[in-house]
């Protein structure tokens, strides 16, 4: 191990997956950027929930429910905290990411007039631009896209041209999934917020790596999954300040989210449960606490700097390879390696490093738009976590040269 | 050759790989090989866009027998292509509609026709069904 920051060896007997072997071979898990894996503490806290109070929340007055409400109500404070909100009820549960998205755009269907202009960066995942090229056809709002350079870093005086006083709202990643940049956030909400626009944030894949402050950053709306951060999947959050949550209208109807019913009108429940219509995943919301608790425990910026060490010794090993050149090479990234080499198509050596025991990402990693402005049908993805070692970037180099020599 | 014949055929060959590695360079060879299709077919029209690969695939009918011919942009996707038409091409579409793919589970590439896998080769397999049911149906 070449880091100080972490024990890592101590670290990796937290997480049963990564003893297991993949055809043959122990188990190299380099697609962290598409799920985390996921340590024991958070396995027991959902077989802890289901074992011992496994009850509807928020509405029982017996015993069990009232512990699950108590520790639901618990992981979202634990949330609130993580992301420093004012208040817990600013934190809404969803199903993951592109649930949060969803409710946002949604919500924004009644408010956006025909004409606004809505800005999306050029690197987003599918997730962040399909449901505002939803509202756009639900609204006649136009949607404009912040253009990147060849580098994989977005063209900021192409933003201060597009950001005018029709710009409703602008959503950028924090983090480009494809290509591990990390963009200018602060910058780009305080030149939005100068022009009245608001701004959603998707922190899917900068959560695991750069822990966002939402009120220091002045966020509006800021999303992420638990599943990227070592959390179960199908939980995530959206984070909104409290006037502009309670602006915005239910996405859905149902139980839960109400104040009052009656067949002549409905009055709807306060924040956060406005937002959170029929039984949420409570295991999942209290193991995704848990998660947190136990990232918390190692520090994310210790897994930051662990990491960057990382993407420097695979960056520096895979450069030495022939023919292979790197999508996306700005200077601020985390640890996502994207890389194609001439030639060769990645389900190729994606295929053929699969056999070697080496998951890494093969494809347009939902972020088609990416793959056309690099002419190219995908890339292999290579994403590193706290849990990896060098020794592990050493022999997905070596499964790469052994996949070419079969390829080329 | 029917197709279980031809199946039959290359399930033999495969058991003469010793592992996986000579599974697919022997794939790769395939892929590497021969032109599989036209280009005049090589279109958007013939095209079956997977997540991973694209696959684009062309059939005509010839004195009552399916003619496939069939390309990829990823060698190993191309290799299974081959495979594929050398099982199912030059053969009566009532043939073609009775036949399986089970043989691909014994050969070793079963992964390959994951429909998670998103390579287009599933999505392939249906098009091929597609167009001897399509002729199937121009001979009645």
């Amino acid at each position: 191990m070449i880091s100080k920051a972490l024990d890592v060896s101590k670290i990796r007997s937290d997480f049963p997956i990564l003893k297991r072997e993949v055809n043959g071979q122990p188990l190299v898990y380099f697609d962290n950027a598409a799920t985390s894996q996921t340590p024991q503490c958070v396995i027991d806290a959902i077989s802890d929930y289901y074992s011992n109070y496994n009850a509807n929340i928020h509405r029982g007055v017996h015993a069990l429910s009232q512990e699950a409400t108590d520790a639901y109500e618990q992981a979202r404070r634990k949330v609130q905290t993580h992301f420093n909100a004012a208040h817990p009820y600013e934190i809404i549960f969803t199903s993951g990411t592109t649930h949060s998205i969803n409710i946002v755009a949604s919500g924004y269907a009644e408010s956006i007039q025909a004409g606004d202009e809505l800005l999306v960066s050029a690197m987003e995942h599918h997730s962040n631009i399909v449901p505002w090229q939803m509202l756009c056809e639900k609204t006649g709002a136009i949607l404009k896209v912040i253009p990147m350079k060849a580098n994989g870093v977005l063209d900021m005086d192409a933003f201060d041209t597009l950001l005018t006083e029709k710009t409703a709202l602008v959503f950028v990643n924090h983090v480009s999934n494809a290509l591990g940049t990390i963009n200018p956030i602060a910058t780009l909400i305080e030149k939005a917020h100068s022009k009245n626009a608001k701004v959603l944030i998707d922190g899917a894949q900068a959560a695991p790596h750069i822990q966002a402050d939402v009120q220091a950053l002045d966020i509006d709306f800021y999303v992420a999954s638990a599943h990227k951060l070592c959390g179960p999947t199908g939980v995530g959050i959206l984070y909104g300040k409290e006037n502009l949550l309670k602006e915005l209208p239910p996405y859905q109807g149902g139980g839960e989210m109400i104040a009052e019913v009656t067949f002549e009108k409905t009055t709807y429940a306060d924040l956060p449960h406005k937002f959170e219509a029929g039984t949420p995943n409570i295991a999942g919301g209290i193991a995704f606490g848990v998660a947190l608790d136990y990232l918390n425990s190692i520090g994310i910026e210790h897994i930051a700097t662990y990491e960057d060490e990382l993407l420097t010794y695979a960056t520096d090993a895979l450069r030495k390879i022939e023919g292979v050149k790197f999508i996306g090479e700005a200077p601020n990234k985390t640890a996502v390696l994207s890389f194609v080499v001439n030639g060769v198509h990645p389900y190729d050596v994606g295929s053929i490093l699969d056999k070697l025991g080496i998951a890494v990402r093969t494809g347009h990693h939902c972020a088609q738009p990416i793959m056309d402005f690099y002419q190219i049908p995908g890339t292999i993805r290579a994403s590193f976590s706290f849990y990896n070692t060098t020794e592990e970037i050493d022999r997905m180099v070596e499964a790469l040269k052994r996949a070419l020599q079969m390829l080329q | 050759m029917t197709i279980q014949e031809i199946q039959q055929e290359i399930i033999e060959e495969f058991s003469l790989f010793e592992d996986w590695m000579q599974r697919y360079e022997y794939m790769i060879e395939l892929g590497k090989s021969l032109p599989l299709i036209q280009p005049e077919f090589k279109t958007d029209d013939h095209i079956i866009k997977g997540c991973q690969s694209k696959v684009w695939v062309h059939a005509e009918l010839t004195q009552e027998q399916l003619i496939f011919t069939a390309d990829s942009d990823a060698i190993i996707t191309k290799g299974i292509i081959a495979i594929l038409i050398r099982v199912f091409s030059n053969q009566h579409p009532k043939a073609i509609l009775d036949a399986n793919t089970d043989f691909i589970d014994q050969i070793g590439l079963k992964e390959h026709l994951s429909p998670t896998r998103a390579n287009g080769l599933v999505s392939m397999i249906k098009q091929i069904k597609l167009y001897a049911i399509a002729f199937q149906t121009q001979l009645n």
